[in-house]
Order: structure tokens, then sequence, then C-alpha cells
């Protein structure tokens, strides 16, 4: 769902306007981008923000919605395992991590969750990203 | 004994500069930007000290300095490597309290563990695989009475490595030593949280190695890590840190055709046998201690204990008194070796444990204990902007997202298993395969659960032990490769076959 739209058809992903923001500018510096929900160790369990076509997505990829323009995806295995959650996008001061892009600005993206309400769960569900 | 005071700007064992170069060539080089960015205290939320902001350029300037030094280095003899790795491992163990007063101070963690476990591992290290490289021999095959093989070690050149921030000083150590033991020259890029005091190190071991052997380049992932990762002059690239950068490191390499070893974290299962409780004794003691390890360095291990499985019959016993010893972690000034339990690293890792509260008490686990900040008091107030969480213990199901994420917080979440098989399912239920603990008094439980669970390493009667000797490293999304043991060496090796006729005779082909 984009910030400053009317209601929008219910979504498994959003983000908030502070992050937006973050996004619009990476963009503005770096073209497109593409978030990529990390796991594992130190800096997992958050977005990733690469360049389009950095990170090569393939069929064990899902693409779970589009935020400010920018498309959030994971791994299959992953989503099996988030998708009764709802996911929104948000940023906060930090020291970022791996090689996410808004790093270098002081800042770092982060996973909100809560749980999908009976429309976001029957919203389309995450499609594969190659 | 009270807290050792807080490291400041000056020239102390333990005080920090205004700013800090890279280390390239065996010399202090500024970064090519001229741009620096701010390091951060965790105890306090506030910066310290300032760090290169390397990019590409700097990147460059190490490999030129690397590859110019690398000739040499390798032809320098394992006997000559393993002096210099033995006197890096003194120097480093005359100054152990200075480096482990630093390491508190930038990474958070309470410096009674860097006192007692960061820098001896680390010292021990390095004398390990001094030995290690001395005692590593060729081998040589008799084909026939006219021809001899003869494998020889040789180093692969130039490596790239790329470190987290919860152990800086042993990670950079882990990855060092193998490496510079194999007669590589390296490349190292710390991460942006925790620079400072890997300097530190390097400002009191540079004068043991030739310069440009090791070489120090400071920056962001995105910025320095990356052309470091993708540089067609680097042979391998070695890295910890998570999934979607390991996956991208791989992917670098596979453009490069050159090797990668990756560490890329778990959600480490803790499984409790109900002969745990048959006494109550020192083993139960350790016992309980062994669960507790869940808050060990904050929670910020890719090995955490985040997960214990307690098995039914003595689940409400056992995790009363869990609860309390849990309750009895002693929180306090982390520069007080008195203090359990310190800082989280980052502002950003503190967002996300309390994001990850949140969703675990969405999904319906209860709180037995925890659940929110702490705070830590100080005279002066300095502590109020720290990132303290306090110890806390989620009971749930393993289904649920807080027992299948690294939270990478002092967060333990607790579940029920009936028997061996519902525990190798409930243990295996993981996308990862990093670590693992199992308790029992009976070694074939110990013994069958070791073997069935997913997982690298599996601590058995213990938690949290690094001896090197001991193999670590991942199965399935985890990782590839194993660190602390001789085998490590392999990783940053390849075999040359001298395959040697001593037949006068031709063939008769031509």
């Amino acid at each position: 769902m984009r910030v400053g739209e009317g209601v929008a058809a219910p979504s498994r992903v959003a983000i908030t306007p502070a992050a937006v923001e973050v996004v619009e500018r990476l963009r503005a510096r770096h073209g497109a981008v593409v978030f990529h929900q990390s796991g594992g160790c130190c800096d997992g369990s958050s977005p990733m923000c690469f360049a389009e076509g950095d990170l090569i997505l393939g069929p064990r990829d899902v693409v779970l919605g589009e935020v400010a323009g920018a498309a959030f995806c994971m791994t299959s295995a992953q989503y099996r395992l988030w998708e009764h959650t709802h996911l929104t996008v948000d940023v906060v001061p930090g020291r970022g991590a791996g090689f996410s892009l808004e790093a270098p600005d002081g800042i770092r993206f982060l996973i909100r969750s809560r749980l999908l309400t009976e429309d976001e769960a029957a919203s389309p569900a995450a499609v594969p990203a190659g | 004994m009270t807290a050792y005071p807080r490291p400041t700007r000056g020239s102390g064992p333990s005080d920090f500069a205004e700013r800090y170069d890279n280390f390239i060539g065996g010399k202090w080089v500024p970064p090519v930007t001229g741009e620096y960015f701010d390091d951060i205290a965790p105890l306090t939320g506030q910066p310290f000290t300032k760090i290169a902001r390397s990019t590409e350029a700097d990147v460059d300037l190490a490999l030129d300095a690397a590859h110019d030094a690398f000739p040499t280095w390798s032809r320098t003899s394992a006997t000559q490597r393993a002096l210099m790795m033995n006197r890096i491992a003194d120097r480093i163990e005359e100054n152990l309290e200075a480096l482990a007063i630093a390491e508190c101070w930038e990474n958070g963690k309470a410096v009674r563990e860097c006192l007692a476990a960061d820098l001896p591992l680390a010292v021990d290290h390095w004398r390990y695989f001094a030995g290690a490289i001395r005692a590593q021999e060729g081998s040589a095959g008799v084909i026939d009475e006219d021809m001899v093989a003869y494998h020889f070690h040789e180093p692969l050149g130039v490596v790239g490595q790329i470190i987290p921030w919860n152990f800086p000083i042993l990670m950079a150590t882990w990855k060092l030593a193998p490496a510079l033991a194999a007669g590589n020259c390296v490349v190292l890029k710390p991460a942006e949280q925790t620079p400072w005091s890997i300097l530190k190190v390097v400002e009191l071991i540079a004068d043991l190695l030739p310069d440009g052997v090791l070489n120090v380049v400071n920056g962001f992932g995105a910025e320095a890590g990356k052309p470091l990762a993708s540089s067609d002059r680097v042979a391998k690239v070695a890295f910890t840190g998570e999934t979607t950068t390991g996956r991208l490191i791989m992917q670098y390499a596979s453009a490069n055709i050159i090797p990668v070893t990756l560490e890329l974290g778990g959600k480490s299962p803790n499984v409790f046998c109900a002969d745990v409780m048959r006494e109550d004794d020192a083993f139960l003691d350790k016992a309980l201690e062994g669960f507790t390890m869940f808050a060990l360095n904050q929670g910020e291990v890719c090995t955490c204990p985040s997960r214990a499985l307690v098995h039914e019959s003595v689940y409400d016993e056992f995790m009363e008194r869990a609860t309390k010893r849990t309750q009895a972690i002693v929180s306090g000034d982390p520069l007080d070796p008195a203090t359990m339990i310190g800082a989280q690293a980052s502002n950003d890792q503190l967002e996300k444990i309390m994001s990850y509260l949140d969703i675990g008490r969405e999904e319906g686990a209860t709180v037995r204990t925890g659940g929110g900040r702490r705070t830590v008091a100080s005279d002066d107030g300095a502590y109020d902007g720290g990132y303290y969480v306090e110890p806390t213990i989620f009971e749930g199901s393993n289904d649920m997202r807080v027992f299948q994420e690294e939270i990478f917080g002092p967060v333990v979440s607790v579940t029920r298993f009936s028997d061996t098989d519902d525990a190798l399912r409930i243990a295996n239920d993981t996308l990862y395969g990093l670590g693992a603990g199992v308790w029992s008094r009976d070694g074939n439980t110990a013994y069958r659960l070791g073997r069935g669970i997913q997982a690298g390493r599996v601590w058995t009667n213990n938690y949290h032990a690094y001896p090197a000797g001991a193999a670590f490293g991942g199965y399935k999304a985890s990782g590839i490769g194993r660190e602390n043991h001789k085998m490590m060496l392999d990783h940053y090796q390849q075999t040359k076959n001298l395959l040697v006729s001593y037949s006068p005779d031709r063939l008769g082909f031509f």
C-alpha cells in the first residue's frame, strides 16, 4: 500500500512514511532498488535494500508485494514461516549491515510484524520471483 | 573489584584517538575520499571516535599492497610464519586487559566475558594455528617404479575477509590465523559497528608481520565490503554474517570462480532430557547455567541457544528453576567485572529485538520473565542512552516466528517435547543448522540425539565452548566450511601436484 493513496486493497507488506523517504532517496542515488528479507546471524531478520539486479532473484525467491515502488522479496522457504504475519518496513537510527544501501546514512531498515487480518490473509499470496 | 574506568580520548592502552585510518602496506593510510564515520559506544549510545570510510579505491590500494607482499610471504617457511603467530599471541596476551576494556566499550558486552572468553580464546587461536601449520605435511605417492606424485600445500594468494561485530577481536582472529598460517595475504574488512577494537590489536602487532601481509580496510558493507567481495583480485572470500549477504558473496564469487566459506547463523536448540532433573546436584546446576547461556554476549551469538526444548515430564520444575536462574543474571555497568550482561551492539539491534518481543506476544507466546528494555544506572547518567534489554523467556510452539528466527538478543523461546523422536523433529524443524545443545546423564541418549540433530556443532553436556581444535560450522542455511580446526587450512590452500618421471625413455606415442 503506497503512502498517500486512498484505502487500497489489503496486502501483506506496508511501509512507514519515514521509510518511504529513505527508499526515494536511495532510488535517486542508485536507481531502482529492491528489498530482500534476510535471515540468520548478526544483521539478519531485517530487510536488505539493494540495487535492482544486484542480487540475482530466482524461482526459490518470492515477491510479497511492493513498497514505495520497490519489490519486497524473501526466499520461499522463509516465506513459509512468515506468511501468517503482516510486515511493515520501518527505519531507525542504526549502524547497519551487510551490503544494505541505507547503512552509510546512519539508519537501518527493520520489519515490524503483526498477525494478518482476515482480509489481508485472503489477499494474494506471494509469487515466485523468477 | 570496582568497574574499570571508561576509555577516554588519549594515548592510554584502552584510550581512543580522534580518528583512525586504514592499515595498508604496514602504514596507516587515510581514506582516499577523506571521509570518516562515527563509531558509537553501545553503553552510552554516543559516538566516541571516527573511522575511515573507505570505498573501492581504498580496497584497491590494499589489494595492491597484499599482492606486492605475496611473492615473498608465500615463500616464508611454516617455521617463520608460526614464529610470528606465536609472537602475535604473546603480544595480545601481554595487553589482554587493555584490549578487553576496549572491546567492551565498542561492542557493549560485559568486560567479564572479554576477560574470560574473547581475548584468551583469541590468544590461543593464534597458537593453535601456529602449531597446526608447523605440523602440516604434504605427501608423496609412488605411482610406479619410474613415477612419483608429490603433493604440496600452497597458499591461495590474496584473500578477502569480512567479519561481524559480535566478537570483534575473536572473529578477526578466527579468519586471520588460518589464512596467514597458510601463507596468504589478507585484506580484512571489519564490521562498521566494531572496527576500533581490531585496530587497537593491529596497532600492537603491526611490527610483527611484514608490510602488506595484513591489511585492514574500514567502511560500510555497501561501499567497502562489496568491492572487496566482488574483486577479481582475491582468490577467496570468507564471510560471517547473515544469509542474504552470504548469498551475494557466493554470487560474486561465482562470477570470479573462487571458493567461499560462509558462516550465516542459526536458531540453535538446547535440549534438556528428563534425566537432567533426576538429582539436585552439580550437573543440574550446570544444566541450568546451560539454559541461561541464551544471555551470553547479550544473545548476540550465531549459536545462541535461543530455543530450549524441555522434556514434558520435568517441564514445570525445570522451568521454575531456569526462570529463577535467568532472573539472577546480574545487570550493571558492563565495565564492572561483576556484571554478567552488557548492552546490545547498536540501536538497530535493540529495535529489532523489541519488534520480536512484539510479534512473539502477538503470536500468542507468553512471557515468563523480562520482555522489555532495562536501564543501567550510572552516577553521571551516561548509560541512560545505552542499548539494554531484559533477559526474556518466551513460552510457545516451534512454528512461531520467535522460534524460527534469529532475534539476536537475550531472548529464549521454550517448548516441550515428549520423546527423542519428538525432540529431533522439533530441533531439526528450522532453516538453520549451526549449533545445538544436548543435556542428558545417559550417554546413549546424548549420542543418538547428537548424531540426529542436523547441526555442525552439538554441545553435549555443555554450551558455548569454542576451543581451537573443535571444528565449527553450519549445516543447511547456516553456511559452508569449518573454522577453529586444522581442516580450515584446506580452505585457504590449494594442492600442487608435481608428477615426476624418473624414466629416461620415451613412451612411444610420438
